[in-house]
Order: structure tokens, then C-alpha cells, then sequence
């Protein structure tokens, strides 16, 4: 797990341009919208085309995404259950 | 009415001027994206957006806030700031960008933050958002600078009192070419900020705006 979480961060901040951030300053637990991150709708859109095509897993039902990308732990634990 | 230039800035051949200073130069030749990047950081440009943004809206985005820093904003009415910009190649550079991630049928991955970008006043949304610009703007495509169109379009602005000041001028770009000019637009009276406050203020002509563009 802990390691699927460092990749998640990488690949989160490259995904997202977030060039002022590093892995390190990402605390697996911290809110990725919000406060945490700040991150907007058009990330949370690049975040399902993230799990998709990295992963393939789609996400079938809008509404759990609220669930799944509350932080990088969340979406770990996402992944490891849903990927084939 | 008269209308002056007070502010200016130029950004291309990896160098900036502002009001007639040189405030970065590189001799050696960057690809755009560490060019544009090399001048934000060095501006002083704190707004983590930026680097989300395409390169059209980078560099629009720059070209304004240098020529904003050396402007006052005091006193007018966000509804009556304007943007008027142009440029030849429209949003050319994302338009490709978007059309590699779904081009591929096997791996058709369109990316949203790529998408939002293709369309050439998203740059204009960019300079509203971070200043607070609620005026009329606008983005005109031409085949070359034309000073004229500008000049005419944001003259009328003016006469109509739609706006009280305008940023004005051109953000083209296309691969690693580039070439961005802005200019700050107000009536007479008005006052730059400490920073801007040694440039002589030009009349706002198309012959001015080709003389600054024409700038070496």
C-alpha cells in the first residue's frame, strides 16, 4: 500500500501540474480538494482519466468519486480493490 | 478623447521589456515552456494557477501581469477594465496538444485540463480571474499584428463608455515562436503605479502600437 501511495503522488502531481509541490509535501491523508491540495473540478476530471488509463478502472457511478479521491490513502485503497 | 498608453510590456526572443526597461533577457535559447516559466519566477508572480495553464494563457497571462505591476487599478470600477487581445494562430498549440490524447482510438484519453484550454480567450479568463476583471473583452484573430483593428476596437470601447481602461495587444504563439505584446489603455489623468511611474505616457495611436512593437 505504501507503496502504491508514493506512485499515487507522482503521478497525481504530474497529471496535475502541480510543479510547486513535491511527493513529501503531500500527506496521504490530507484532503485533496479543499483545503488540502486545492484542487478544483477540472483536476477531479483529470483524476478519473488518471485511474483509467494508468490503472483501467473506470468509474462507473459519478457519485462515489467524492469518496475515492478524498485523499491519496483513499485512492490506494480504491485501486488495490478494484484493479484486475 | 484622448487615450494614452501608460504601461507596455514585450515578451519574445527570450527576452522582456517593460516601459523600455529589459527586465529579463537569456542568451541561450529556451524552449518556450522554460523560457515562460524562467520570467514568471523571476517576476515575482505568485499564482500557482500559472502552471496549470496552456502556453497561449502563459504567456498572455505574463505579458499582463508585467505591464498590471506597474499600473494602478485605484478607483476604477472592475465593470469598466476591458481586455482586448489578438493574435494569428488561435489556440493552434493546445488545439494539436488535445488532438494527440484522442487521436489513438486504443488509447483515447482526453484530458480535461488540456481541453478547457482550446480556445484562444480562455487567456482573457485567465487575466479577469486573477485581477478581477469584470469588463467587455474580447479576442480578435488577424493574419499578422494589426494595430489598426486594435486601436479601433478598443477606441470604440471607450467612446461607448464600456470601459474606463482596457488591456490591449497580442499573444501568439505557435510551438516554441512567440511573441507577446501588451499595453495598458486609459484616459488622461490617470496614474501609473510607483513602479511605472518614470514612463512617459504615449498617445494611444496604431502608430504608436506599432512603434513599441516594432521595438528592438
Amino acid at each position: 500500500m505504501e507503496e502504491l501511495i508514493e506512485k499515487l503522488k507522482k503521478e497525481v502531481i504530474a497529471q496535475l501540474n502541480l510543479e510547486e509541490i513535491t511527493p513529501e509535501d503531500i500527506n496521504p491523508d490530507a484532503s485533496l480538494f479543499g483545503e488540502g491540495l486545492g484542487l478544483d473540478s477540472i483536476d477531479a476530471l483529470e483524476l478519473i482519466v488518471l485511474l483509467e488509463k494508468n490503472y483501467g478502472i473506470k468509474i462507473e457511478d459519478p457519485k462515489d468519486g467524492k469518496k475515492i479521491f478524498h485523499s491519496i490513502r483513499t485512492m490506494a485503497e480504491y485501486i488495490t480493490e478494484h484493479q484486475k | 478623447m484622448d487615450l494614452y498608453i501608460t504601461s507596455y510590456c514585450l515578451v519574445r526572443d527570450n527576452r522582456v521589456v517593460v516601459n523600455d526597461r529589459l527586465v529579463f533577457y537569456q542568451e541561450n535559447i529556451l524552449k518556450f515552456a522554460d523560457f515562460i516559466k524562467a520570467v514568471y519566477q523571476q517576476g515575482q508572480i505568485n499564482y500557482p494557477k500559472f502552471y496549470k495553464m496552456d502556453a497561449i494563457s502563459k504567456l498572455g497571462f505574463v505579458a499582463a501581469e508585467l505591464v498590471l505591476k506597474e499600473t494602478s487599478t485605484e478607483g476604477l470600477d472592475s465593470g469598466a477594465i476591458g481586455v482586448v487581445l489578438s493574435n494569428a494562430s488561435s489556440s493552434l498549440v493546445t488545439d494539436i496538444a488535445h488532438n494527440e490524447t484522442i487521436k489513438d482510438r486504443n488509447g483515447y484519453f482526453p484530458s480535461p485540463s488540456v481541453f478547457v484550454y482550446t480556445l484562444p480567450n480562455i487567456v482573457i479568463g485567465e487575466i479577469c480571474i486573477k485581477n478581477h476583471f469584470k469588463g467587455e473583452n474580447v479576442f480578435l484573430i488577424s493574419e499578422s499584428f494589426n494595430a489598426r483593428l486594435l486601436h479601433d476596437y478598443v477606441g470604440e470601447l471607450f467612446e461607448n463608455g464600456r470601459v474606463d481602461a482596457c488591456l490591449c495587444g497580442w499573444t501568439e504563439l505557435n510551438g516554441d515562436i512567440f511573441n507577446a505584446m501588451t499595453v495598458w489603455v486609459t484616459r488622461a489623468g490617470f496614474t501609473n503605479s510607483e513602479a511605472g511611474q518614470s514612463y512617459r505616457p504615449l498617445l494611444f495611436s496604431a502608430e504608436n502600437m506599432n512603434v513599441i512593437m516594432s521595438h528592438n
